[in-house]
């Protein structure tokens, strides 16, 4: 018998050699080492977190514990319950003038997040470049990476709000490019986009056959202005995949409830994938989302005039201390600027936590733009975000006087 | 009531403490007229005072808090509002109310101990003339007031960074 069979010609060295390049490319989160650092600490002011600091309403909760209680345990169909897609239809026209037929063009997802690898997945080959602005949230790099996409980032600027400026996105255009993925209001820098802001960028769209992958999660979280959704602009309906979800607006993060609109033919592949990945977001996430956009509206608007609240007080926080900061018009994130302490990003934060212990995530590890930045979450209690200014004010004139 | 009122009225009742300055910061508005609103609705008696919500029961046991509803027989001209008064100036009587329903007053008081809030049922409130009948109903457990749990269990279960 032939030996050669039984015997692989080489073996693998080491059990990563399994992993396919793509995979073994990625880099770890920036934010996870720093989540190292902190985890286990109870005596640290964290302005770290990426999520609401409110729980989820009662009635939410409320409306699931019911729905198990009467058994409400079985699959959905695969775009999600037409009831919710109904309901995010309407809610949808209602907040943002933008319109989808619920039959074809809405698909609820496990969370923005799988709404956006869908998206990436069904229009991503080998080769395309995808173009990013950043700073901005830390998945979409790695996510086009995955597919063999290329990310481009477009660096925003805090002298200009961190908007995306039409001049810097054209330099970043080549034949190469596909998509362009937009997330305002901004996580980690709280830009938004106003109607004017978007008109040129709209156009370059147009100019150069681009498709958007449109990341609204925080939507709601726009203060003094309404949200203009990219899709909403002149001719931009077809050529914008919609993403959003009810994690920021209605506090409810640990559900995974997210969805995505658009074009029936894109929205249909990105149906086929997510039937055979996760068959269909989970019942108990959708009869919550449907009780949170039927009775919990109010609920929504008075947090985001708390966060509103909480923003006005950590910018002026801010600048009394003496750290430059834009102020952010969206989201619930400050994105100070650390370099008259002439320290880089993650010196700051990392002596920031262990020097007054407040915990920060620092701006280098969201990408071009980012270094010399620190991204504050102001959703956490007033007495918190005073004390925590407070120490980082010691801090910072500690800092500069040595 | 104006709209700055409303709002400077809300962050008050969530912390009688937050001053002016965070105030103003909070809403976005210049100090002045924060400390305009607040003063107006001092000399208005909206805000009536300032005072801390206190778990009673971390404090001292042996305070005890009885409801009781009380039946009355309005007396003409003076309906129930004297009869109220004569109720509510006692120091032991925390807070009385006028009720629809099957009773007319429902006050709550409190006591050092069962004996003398039964000694001030008996002894002061049956006694006042117009009161057909009391019910007293004492208090075990307060689980929340004014909007505000005392033992809170949905405590911040959030990471500490997350992206």
């Amino acid at each position: 018998m032939n030996e050669t069979v039984q015997q692989p010609l080489q073996q693998r060295g080491s059990m990563s050699d399994y992993l396919n390049k793509e995979a073994r490319a990625i880099k770890p989160s920036g934010i996870r080492k720093f989540f190292d650092l902190v985890s286990g600490r109870k005596d640290i002011i964290t302005l770290g977190v990426g999520e609401p600091d409110f729980i989820t309403p009662w009635h939410v909760r409320e409306a699931c514990v019911y729905s198990l209680e009467r058994g409400k345990t079985q699959y959905t169909s695969n775009a999600g319950m037409p009831e919710l897609r109904e309901a995010i239809g309407q809610y949808l026209n209602d907040r943002f003038a933008v319109t989808y037929d619920p039959a074809k063009e809405i698909l609820v997802t496990v969370g923005g997040s799988e709404a956006i690898d869908l998206a990436l997945r069904a229009l991503v080959a080998p080769g395309d470049e995808i173009l990013i602005p950043e700073p901005c949230y830390i998945s979409y790099s790695p996510i086009t990476a995955l597919g063999g996409g290329v990310p481009v980032g477009v660096e925003t600027f805090a002298k200009d709000n961190f908007k995306l400026r039409a001049d810097q996105l054209e330099a970043a255009i080549t034949p190469r490019s596909k998509v362009l993925i937009l997330c305002y209001p901004s996580n980690p820098t709280g830009g938004t986009m106003t109607r004017e802001d978007w008109l040129p960028i709209a156009e370059l769209v147009e100019k150069h056959d681009l498709i958007v992958i449109s990341d609204e999660i925080y939507a709601e979280l726009t203060y003094d202005a309404n949200h203009v959704s990219f899709s909403s602009l002149p001719g931009m309906k077809d050529r914008t995949i919609l993403v959003s979800g009810f994690s920021k607006a209605f506090a409810m993060t640990g559900w995974r409830m997210g969805y995505a609109c658009g074009h029936p033919d894109l929205i249909g592949a990105m149906l086929k994938i997510h039937q055979y990945t996760v068959m269909c977001a989970p019942v108990m996430g959708q009869v919550a989302a449907l009780e949170a956009l039927t009775n919990g509206l109010e609920e929504k608007d008075r947090m985001v005039e708390s966060y509103n609240q909480r923003r006005r007080l950590i910018v002026k926080g801010f600048r009394e201390i003496g750290l430059e900061c834009h102020e952010p018009q969206g989201a619930f994130y400050a994105f100070p600027s650390v370099q008259s302490t002439g320290l880089d990003s993650e010196t700051f934060a990392e002596r920031l936590l262990l020097e007054a212990k407040v915990a920060a995530v620092p701006g280098n590890v969201f990408g071009l733009g980012g270094e010399g930045h620190l991204r504050c979450s102001y959703a956490t209690s007033v007495a918190q975000l005073t004390e925590a200014l407070e120490k980082i004010g010691d801090f910072v004139e500690k800092v500069k006087k040595s | 009531m104006d709209e700055l009122k409303r709002k400077v009225l809300e962050l008050l009742k969530e912390d009688a403490r937050r001053d002016t300055a965070l105030i103003a910061t909070m809403l976005g508005v210049p100090e002045d007229q924060v400390a305009k609103a607040v003063k107006e609705m001092e000399d208005d008696h909206v805000i009536v005072k300032y005072t801390a919500v206190v778990n009673g029961s971390k404090v001292d046991n042996d305070k005890v808090t009885a409801l009781i509803e009380v039946q009355i027989t309005p007396e003409r001209g003076r309906g129930f509002d004297y009869l109220a008064e004569r109720i509510y100036l006692y120091p032991e009587v925390k807070s009385v109310y006028l009720m629809s329903g099957a009773y007319d007053l429902l006050i709550e008081v409190e006591g050092k101990n069962l004996k003398e809030v039964a000694s001030f049922v008996s002894n002061k409130l049956s006694p006042l003339e117009s009161i057909l009948s009391t019910k007293t109903f004492f208090i075990l457990k307060k689980y929340k007031q004014d909007g505000i749990i005392f033992e809170e269990t949905e405590g911040d279960h959030r990471l500490v960074i997350s992206p």
